[in-house]
């Protein structure tokens, strides 16, 4: 058996921005196949357009049209590809200088191996076949033909009144972020989740205050000693505080009006928080006896959810005095 | 000013921890190591400040679970920066500094090993053009060592020659997770990884962490006879985007002109890739005659968060040993040397 109890986990989440006025017109422009750098006050054309100048703050508001096509300055392999990455087989991230721009700009370059890149070449923007208005409307930068460097003209360097803000300019971006990870429960949690399989509640006893924590936590909060001394705890508890649900939400698996609660099990120091059936909600109150109803055996896995909830003992209340000091 | 030393240093690092992310589970013994080096209780300590993300392995409010090492019974006085250990030691002096505090407990930790780290750091790039590509750690890294070559600046040898003294000295650094120094040949021999940066160029995803122990004046020289006082700290940031000159790293060099670098015997600089050590001694006018990185520096390991403070701690045993008078701390964090700090600790004041 391995030390901790391991699982694979992804947290995914799409970030919503606004682009606000620079990179809404550099992202525009992508979306209709131009490439907008921004002017800076030393004279120097940015791409991406920086949102405020270096030098004197100002916003930026001088906006010019550069070329698709441009230089290498620096580059380096990617022989093992990362989750969405431009692309998922071997290439080069490369830094461009694109005619007109007078500072590099990072996207992916599609080679075949490093010794199709070099310092110097020659590339190009290929256009994603759907633009959004966003960094990913440039699929990549390819390799100009052999010959079509001379060809290429360099384009003139439009002026800005050319560039006004129009009304369909990007406004806001979409990012999705999708993390996998390996996720590992501490030892002592792993102690817990392994007891619920087998039907158990354990904890542990912290050595200098005595308190008994369920879930098992790797140190005592209150002094900071681990809490070594396993105990398997009552499946009988009371309920110290509760909610009624009636509000529902994306992802609810009870139809409310339904009872959330902590309930303090025998001989524990810190209450669980889980479900409360069995009763009426209005019914349940603070003091009221519990216990734990199990789910079926062969539904049972690493997780509290095999308690299905807890249901009232019938027995008389527990004493306010028994449960003030968890409250 | 107040005069404030380094007192405390302590660290755990592997190639992989197999527990909590939270990693209560390494705190508790560094913290103990840590009241054993000072004679110190929880209770004697003024300030806790720690450095985390919870990016790096999932767990969502892991440096609130990580306050479980401390023991907050009676409550402390506690921050935490999403930095490395180096900046919240920053903090924790600007807060002995305002006089709030005598004494403080800085610490860190990481693990790395959960996610794709190099993939996982692409979360602290420009989100609106630079993340949605995903640009890897290694392969930014890559872009400005191939600056550097470029532009005459430095060689595949030259990186070599780094990463080969770093290995070598790695060896007497029992916390290190990559040593065995060869020659320079066999290192240029080994196949390149993400060209041109060779495996052995790049630090190793590295899970652990470090605390740093900080006192002020007398509560310092009880602790140690020989204090490794902090006589200058100082960051700066460069902006985020790859279109810098990625062969300069002028927030290094600003940090390290903000101090009195003369005389300094050690450097210990968090130099993930082989090629920023070059830029960094550099930028920080470091000579020939100052040692770098005697504990094997950041290629030998390299835990997220605690990396760069753990530069300070290796630093100041110089001091307190009476190895050296004066040493340089320095820690890096973002892209490609994008953030710096720099700090000097000198044995007498």
């Amino acid at each position: 058996m391995s030390r901790t109890l391991q699982a694979p986990v992804t947290v995914a989440f799409d970030y919503t921005r606004s682009t606000g006025p620079v990179i809404g017109r550099f992202f525009s422009g992508l979306r209709d196949g131009v490439v907008v750098g921004g002017r800076t006050s030393a004279g120097d054309v940015v791409v991406p357009p920086l949102e405020f100048d270096p030098v004197t703050h100002e916003a930026t508001t001088d906006f010019v049209e550069v070329s698709s096509v441009g230089t290498v300055t620096s580059w380096t392999w990617v022989p093992e590809p990362v989750k969405a990455q431009p692309f998922d087989r071997p290439f080069a991230f490369a830094l461009v200088t694109l005619d007109g721009a007078d500072v590099p700009m990072l996207h992916a370059l599609d080679v075949a191996s490093p010794e199709d890149v070099s310092t110097g070449m020659r590339v190009r923007v290929r256009w994603a076949p759907e633009r959004i208005g966003a960094i990913t409307d440039i699929e990549c930068f390819e390799p100009l033909a052999p010959g079509e460097a001379e060809a290429q003209p360099l384009v003139e360097v439009r002026a800005s009144a050319s560039l006004e803000t129009k009304e369909d300019d990007v406004t806001g971006v979409i990012t999705t972020v999708s993390l996998d990870y390996n996720y590992a429960a501490s030892p002592e949690e792993s102690l817990f989740y392994r007891g619920l399989n087998e039907g158990r509640i354990m904890g542990q006893v912290c050595p200098t205050c005595q308190k008994v924590y369920v879930p098992p936590r790797s140190a005592c909060p209150a002094d900071g000693t681990p809490t070594a001394e396993e105990v398997e705890l009552s499946q009988t508890g009371t309920i110290t505080t509760f909610c009624i649900v009636n509000v529902p939400f994306l992802g609810q698996k009870i139809t409310p009006p339904y009872v959330s609660a902590y309930v303090l099990l025998d001989g524990a120091d810190i209450a669980v928080l889980h479900l409360i059936l069995g009763v009426p909600a209005d019914e349940v109150r603070m003091g009221m006896r519990v216990k734990a109803v199990w789910k079926p055996k062969d539904e049972w896995a690493y997780s509290l959810e095999n308690i299905d909830h807890f249901a009232p003992t019938g027995d008389p209340d527990a004493d306010f005095d028994t449960y003030k000091q968890h409250l | 000013m107040r005069d404030v030393a380094v007192v405390g240093f302590a660290q755990r690092q592997m190639p992989q921890f197999d527990g909590s992310p939270t990693c209560v589970e390494l705190l508790v013994p560094v913290f103990k190591e840590l009241y054993e080096q000072t004679g110190w209780t929880r209770k004697d300590v003024g300030f806790w400040c720690s450095g985390s993300s919870d990016y790096l392995a999932g767990r969502s409010f892991s440096f609130v679970q990580a306050v479980d090492a401390i023991g907050v019974i009676p409550p402390v006085n506690e921050s935490h920066v999403e930095m490395d250990l180096a900046w919240a030691m920053y903090e924790a002096w600007i807060k002995i500094q305002t006089g709030e505090v005598d004494t403080a407990l800085v610490y860190a930790f990481g693990k790395s090993s959960a996610g794709v780290l190099r993939r996982t750091l692409a979360l602290q790039l420009e989100p609106y053009t630079m993340t949605p590509l995903w640009p890897d750690t290694v392969s930014l890294a890559g872009l400005q060592a191939r600056a550097g070559i470029d532009a005459g600046l430095w060689d595949e040898r030259a990186m070599a020659e780094v990463a080969n003294r770093s290995l070598t000295d790695a060896e007497k650094n029992e916390y290190a997770i990559r040593k065995g120094g060869s020659s320079v040949e066999e290192l240029l021999a080994r196949p390149m990884y993400a060209d041109p940066l060779r495996k052995h160029d790049c630090s190793p995803v590295t899970d652990g962490v470090a605390a740093i122990v900080l006192a002020a004046g007398d509560k310092a020289r009880e602790v140690r006879e020989r204090p490794a006082w902090l006589t200058g700290i100082a960051h700066n940031v460069d902006p985020m985007g790859m279109g810098r000159d990625l062969t300069r790293s002028p927030s290094a060099q600003r940090a390290g002109a903000a101090l009195d670098l003369d005389g300094v015997e050690v450097a210990e600089l968090h130099a993930p890739f082989s090629h920023q050590e070059l830029i960094l001694r550099r930028e920080l006018g470091l000579g020939d005659d100052v040692a770098i990185n005697p504990s094997g520096g950041a290629l030998a390991s390299n835990p997220m968060f605690s990396g760069g403070g753990i530069r300070v701690g290796e630093a100041a045993k110089k001091i307190w040993s009476g190895e050296a008078d004066k040493v340089l701390a320095h820690a890096t964090s973002g892209p490609a040397l994008q953030q710096n700090l720099v700090c000097t600790l000198e044995g007498t004041l």
